[in-house]
């Protein structure tokens, strides 16, 4: 319904809400959303209903064990409230009410990885609880401390600005009324980019997410990575380059440096996991990468494949992990060196995985090719070198990805996996349509980048950055 | 007289008290201390009101009294039903509080 | 006539998703409908030759553009296309061998259940590649590109049940992904450069940007085209891709895939004449590659393999003549169309032996089988004397005209290239005679499998014999219609064309050419024309052994990437699990540690409580005064 309100050419922020809410520090109940959030909010409003489609029977109460009977709808519940907080935050634009949301989001989370875990699992029952706590309070914690240093932020640019409205400060710091003292600036920045790095999540703080993954539920995992942590990426391109433009580019070659790290090093870390679920979570983090790198080149071509790459990763993780979440499911394992010869005994199961894999290595043709280039292109023309060095994660997705291809569906077939049925009517529903989306938008990506390009424009005109000019732009023309 | 030499034997009386409340056991001289320490208070409050000229030390000194009073009251009865329950009068008996 | 252009994509994209989509129910006409498709590809492509035929040599180029593809602020990438003479050539290469092989797997792939499958992932090769060959921009090429890859990948894995055939696929895939990272760094650099990547607008400014970037522009490109084409140092896929159906090698690792490499190098002409370093390079990879792959050839004895190298080492030929520039960028083309006829047709024949030898690929396994397969034997020989230089036949045209150019570059560069296609000639000769000799004539040398099974040879079905004599009449043939009709006139308008000055007379190369030939063959005759064959191949020298094992280029990738990458992630895992998480499970730790300390403060004895009480209150009023004091 958004998507059909929301006009490409009209006003940076539309929709606009405005209610007064503690009157007393001018917090308000500000919504409002601009092509990148609304890019965003599709995404979520895409993939929430083939999560909860695919986790139909992931809360079922277990007839084994009764003391661990787990309340059915309580998961679809959660589900759906870090759904709605996920949408408010993609349309917050009073920045206290986005820090609440943005705390709040742990709640739900916490339960559902912590309440519902991933039987798969290798260990003992007891094992796999306390693994799975111990997940569940990382994740907490992880993201509670960057949310209190965000906390202190907020309250410093209370005190600097005066207000909580983004669209306010944004304007004031635009034409001038609102100076901030370079350091104050570079503080504030820090403090929210640590919040968001943790969420998105940037190494060296990353470490909570393939914990998380791998234990939670596998439509959990796909929520976190999917949806959750795009609140990360999208409030960096949101708050820290609005809120912070010279800070931004002050911060910016650390930004790229990290960013080029958590690319190559969650690739190779990714290469060297025994178990599927990690796998897929290290292979996040190298995407995550790509998508700070696009955010910070400052150039329309990274910061627009950023949003699409958000947008693509989010449905090509989707796909991918859902998948193979249907073969864990099905062995009881998520160790790829307990399976072997898929192919053979589940064709349709291994080439839905084929084509998520694809889409993960960033394939023409798929969506996530479109963004990955256009990311790469767009630091390329700023920073050649970091361009370069993020290109070499082409390679190594390819050897991730084909790696665990031929490790869990090729080769002669396992004992264990002779019997395993082929996608069912719910789960190819499921698959299929995120796989026509991943097809769809790898041909035809124009209906998403006309959405995205004019509020990345804005975007670049906060940060007052331009396009780097090709150098021979008089001999092209 | 000069009022500081009552002073001086209201600090005393207290450090007095004090010393025993830290150092003696016994649950009923531990609050004999208390008590004594009370005391030195009322001294000292009493003392100052005579040296100011005004009388809120006074009114003070008998408000400290009733307190003790009535602490004296639950005081000594908690006491007691906790000796009838460990036949022991011991405060360092009393630690359940402790991790 | 434009609007066809798409419906040439259009239709083998449409075979490749009915089949893959179509489930079960197409198993037994699912052959028929993407070899129908094909064809169809093949008679649209001929719809267009004749229409181009038809106009003056400066408006033959074709252009259509479907929809914008990737607009986002000054990238602006077309999903468009471009049908010069150059891309024309290529189109009917594709659709006409793709046709031809598409008949031909009909009858190999006849006993395998998944034959659907593998006619769906023919058509979907089919299909990027006539993306590649037709896009009107960089990026779109680069999607075309990839395209073939995955269909390579998906190939070559057919088999997938074989761990060999897996593993290969796979690294077929991520050799192939090193070269695409030139490419896409070139992409990269021509919009940095010039704002745009359609290839009207960089060619024509290709002039003037500085040689600096346009060296870095070919150098990138160049790495693509070893990836794909198997060039040195990134040739190592290709002997292992012949793990995949022998159509697929026929089609994919001989005819069309592997020659995109030189497409794109002479597609990107301009910017290479404008780089005369990167050039040079181009040529030593050439040369290099052409050495390499025959030495590698010579040793082999599974027939697909020695066929593999000798693919290697035709295509660093055409790599070499298009590093020449104008004076050799026709021939490239034109040596790979001869080669696409005759490399197709021996792996055709080479599957044909295969088919009747019950799946035996080791030549010192086969012998005589000239009389059990007279057909296989005589096609097969017709494109042994094309790939030899054979006076008359399609690859002595070709070559023959390298050899020229390469002499024609000049200085001393020319000697050392003009000597080493000489020398790669002979050893063509010479490995080509081995894999003719071995194979068809001597003794019969096959034995019963281990369960007594005797292969019987046998004469192929129809369905795979007639695509071969087509091929054999397109490499008899195919040279003389070159030369005569006109092929460097047709392409010039694209490539452009200088004749070389060759310090030695034409005559004399061409002399020179069928000496070295004569003493290849004469020498492998000697070597395996006399006498038996031994079943066991004997141990060798020191370069035959290295030989074999692709001279230990495998064996460094090993030690060098493989093992040392393992090392690498392996401590990365650790370092991840212990280094960066456990700084902050330490803080944790230490967290909970001071925690319980503090922990311990708290005894119990309300005695200790009013101590601190008692202590604290006394500080304060010491505090107190103190600041009174001050």
């Amino acid at each position: 319904m958004v998507f059909a309100r929301f006009e490409p050419g009209g006003d940076r922020y539309q929709l606009v809400e405005n209610h007064a809410w503690i009157k007393d520090f001018g917090v308000r109940y500000e919504l409002g959303v601009d092509g990148i959030g609304v890019a965003l909010i599709g995404l979520t409003a895409l993939l929430i209903p083939f999560i909860v489609l695919a986790g139909w029977h992931d809360a079922d109460p277990l007839e084994t064990a009764s003391k661990r009977w787990r309340p059915t709808q309580g998961f679809f519940a959660l589900i759906l409230m870090v759904e709605a907080m996920v949408i408010l935050s993609f349309e917050a634009t009073d920045v206290f009410l986005f820090y609440i949301l943005f705390e709040a989001m742990l709640i739900p989370m916490y339960f559902l990885i912590g309440g519902f875990g991933d039987r798969a699992h290798s260990g003992s029952d007891e094992n796999a609880a306390a693994q799975r706590s111990y997940a569940a309070v990382k994740f907490l914690l992880y993201n509670l401390v960057g949310g209190l240093i965000m906390l202190a932020a907020v309250i410093g640019l209370y005190v600097v600005a005066g207000n909580f409205s983004l669209t306010e400060i944004v304007e004031a710091r635009a034409n001038g009324s609102l100076e901030m003292a370079t350091s104050t600036e570079r503080w504030l920045f820090l403090g929210f980019f640590f919040a968001f790095a943790v969420k998105a999540p940037l190494w060296p703080l990353h470490t909570w997410l393939p914990n998380a993954m791998g234990e939670a539920t596998t439509p959990v995992a796909v929520l976190i990575t999917a949806v959750v942590d795009k609140v990360g990426t999208f409030a960096m391109l949101r708050f820290c380059l609005g809120l912070f433009p010279e800070a931004s580019k002050w911060a910016t070659p650390a930004i790229v440096v990290l960013a080029l790290i958590s690319i190559v090093y969650g690739a190779l870390v990714a290469v060297g996991q025994r178990d599927i679920k990690r796998l897929v979570a290290y292979a996040s983090i190298s995407h995550f990468g790509f998508i700070i790198l696009g955010i910070f080149a400052m150039t329309t071509q990274g910061q627009s494949g950023a949003t699409l790459y958000m947008v693509n990763h989010g449905v090509s993780t989707a796909a991918l992990m859902l998948v193979a979440g249907f073969l864990i499911s099905r062995r009881g394992s998520r160790l790829i060196a307990d399976y072997g010869g898929v192919q053979k005994v589940a064709p349709v199961l291994a080439g839905t995985f084929l084509i998520g894999g694809l889409a993960t290595l960033s394939l023409p043709g798929l969506a996530p090719f479109v963004s990955e280039f256009l990311v790469l292109v767009g630091t390329f023309a700023r920073y050649p070198v970091a361009g370069i060095v993020a290109t070499t994660g082409i390679v190594l997705a390819a050897l991730y990805t084909l790696v665990l291809y031929q490790r869990t569906m090729t080769g002669p077939v396992k004992e264990e996996v002779r019997a395993l049925p082929d996608l069912r009517a719910r789960e190819l529903l499921v698959v299929a349509p995120l796989i026509a989306v991943l097809i769809f938008l790898g041909v035809f990506p124009k209906p998403l980048t006309d959405v995205v390009d004019p509020a990345v424009r804005h975007t670049m005109s906060d940060v007052q950055q331009k396009d780097p000019q090709p150098q021979n732009v008089e001999a092209a023309k | 007289m000069n009022p500081v030499n009552y002073l001086y034997l209201a600090a005393l009386l207290f450090t007095i008290g004090a010393a025993g409340v830290l150092i003696r056991r016994n649950a009923i001289v531990v609050f004999m201390c208390v008590e004594l320490m009370l005391n030195a208070c009322n001294l000292a409050f009493v003392t100052f009101s005579r040296m100011h000229g005004n009388l809120d030390g006074q009114i003070i000194a008998f408000f400290t009294m009733v307190v003790a009073a009535a602490e004296v009251v639950v005081g000594l009865a908690i006491i007691v039903s906790v000796f009838r329950a460990r036949h022991s009068a011991s405060v360092d008996d009393a630690s359940l509080m402790k991790l | 006539m434009e609007n066809l252009i798409a419906l040439l994509i259009g239709a083998p994209l449409l075979g490749a998703a009915v089949l893959l989509l179509g489930g079960r129910r197409l198993d037994r006409t699912g052959h028929w409908l993407g070899t129908l498709l094909a064809a169809a590809s093949f008679v649209i492509a001929l719809v267009l030759f004749v229409d181009m035929l038809g106009k003056g040599a400066e408006d033959r180029a074709l252009h259509q553009t479907l929809f914008t593809w990737i607009p986002v602020g000054t990238f602006q990438a077309d999903m468009a296309f471009q049908l010069d003479q150059l891309s024309m050539t290529f189109v009917l290469l594709i659709t006409g061998v793709g046709t031809l092989i598409h008949v031909y797997s009909i009858g190999y792939m006849e006993h395998d259940e998944r034959r659907r499958r593998f006619f769906g992932y023919l058509n979907l090769f089919v299909a990027a590649m006539l993306l590649l060959v037709l896009a009107d921009n960089y990026l779109l090429l680069y999607f075309g590109w990839e395209g073939v890859g995955l269909a390579s990948y998906l190939l070559i894995g057919f088999w997938q049940h074989k761990p060999s055939a897996a593993t290969a696929a796979k690294k077929a895939f991520i050799v192939n992904r090193v070269g695409d990272m030139g490419l896409s760094i070139a992409i990269m650099l021509m919009f940095t450069t010039f704002g745009t990547f359609a290839f009207g607008r960089v060619l024509e400014a290709s002039d003037q940007a500085s040689e600096g970037k346009l060296t870095a522009i070919g150098l990138m490109l160049l790495l693509a085209a070893c990836g794909k084409s198997a060039q040195v140092p990134l040739q190592s896929w290709l002997g292992d891709a012949m793990e995949g159906p022998t159509p697929v090698s026929a089609l994919i690792h001989a005819a069309t895939m592997v020659t995109a490499g030189v497409y794109l190098i002479v597609r990107s002409a301009d910017i290479f004449n404008a780089a005369p370093d990167a050039q040079l390079v181009v040529t030593v990879v050439g040369a290099v590659t052409l050495l390499f792959g025959a030495i590698v050839g010579c040793a082999k004895d599974d027939i697909k393999k020695a066929l593999a190298g000798s693919t290697m080492s035709q295509i660093g030929y055409m790599i070499l003549a298009a590093g020449l520039g104008p004076i050799g960028y026709v021939f490239a083309i034109m040596h790979l169309v001869t080669h696409g006829f005759f490399k197709a047709g021996l792996f055709l024949g080479a599957g044909s032996v295969m088919h009747g030898m019950n799946d035996e690929v080791d030549m010192r396994k086969y012998g005589g089988l000239r009389k059990y397969m007279p057909v296989t034997f005589v096609t097969f020989g017709l494109g042994y004397l094309a790939i030899i230089g054979f006076p008359g036949l399609s690859g002595f045209f070709s070559k023959d005209k390298i050899i020229e150019a390469a002499f024609a570059k000049g200085g001393t560069e020319g000697w050392i290239l003009g000597a080493v296609t000489l020398l790669g000639a002979a050893i063509t000769a010479y490995y080509m005679t081995r894999v003719m000799l071995m194979t068809f004539f001597g003794e019969k040398r096959w034995q019963p499998d281990a369960e007594g099974h005797e292969p019987h040879p046998h004469e192929s079905p129809k369905s795979m014999v007639i695509p071969m004599i087509l091929l054999a009449v397109g490499s008899v043939g195919g040279g003389a219609v070159f030369e005569f009709s006109g092929f460097v006139e047709w392409l010039e308008p694209v490539t452009g064309f200088e004749h070389g000055h060759a310090p030695i007379s034409a005559a004399a190369v061409t002399a020179a050419t069928v000496a070295v030939m004569v003493i290849g063959v004469g020498l492998a005759y000697l070597q395996y024309g006399r006498g038996p064959v031994p079943v066991v191949a004997p141990r060798g020298s020191l370069l035959t052994r290295a030989a074999r094992r692709d001279l230990l280029q495998d064996d460094f990738n090993h030690a060098v990437f493989v093992t040392g990458g393992t090392h690498l992630t392996r401590s990365l895992v650790y370092v991840d699990h212990s280094l960066v998480d456990g700084v902050v499970n330490g803080t944790a730790a230490a967290v909970g540690g001071l925690s319980g300390r503090l922990r311990k403060l708290q005894n119990g004895y309300a005695r200790t409580y009013a101590v601190s009480m008692f202590g604290g209150t006394a500080v304060l009023i010491a505090a107190t005064l103190l600041m009174r004091a001050v």
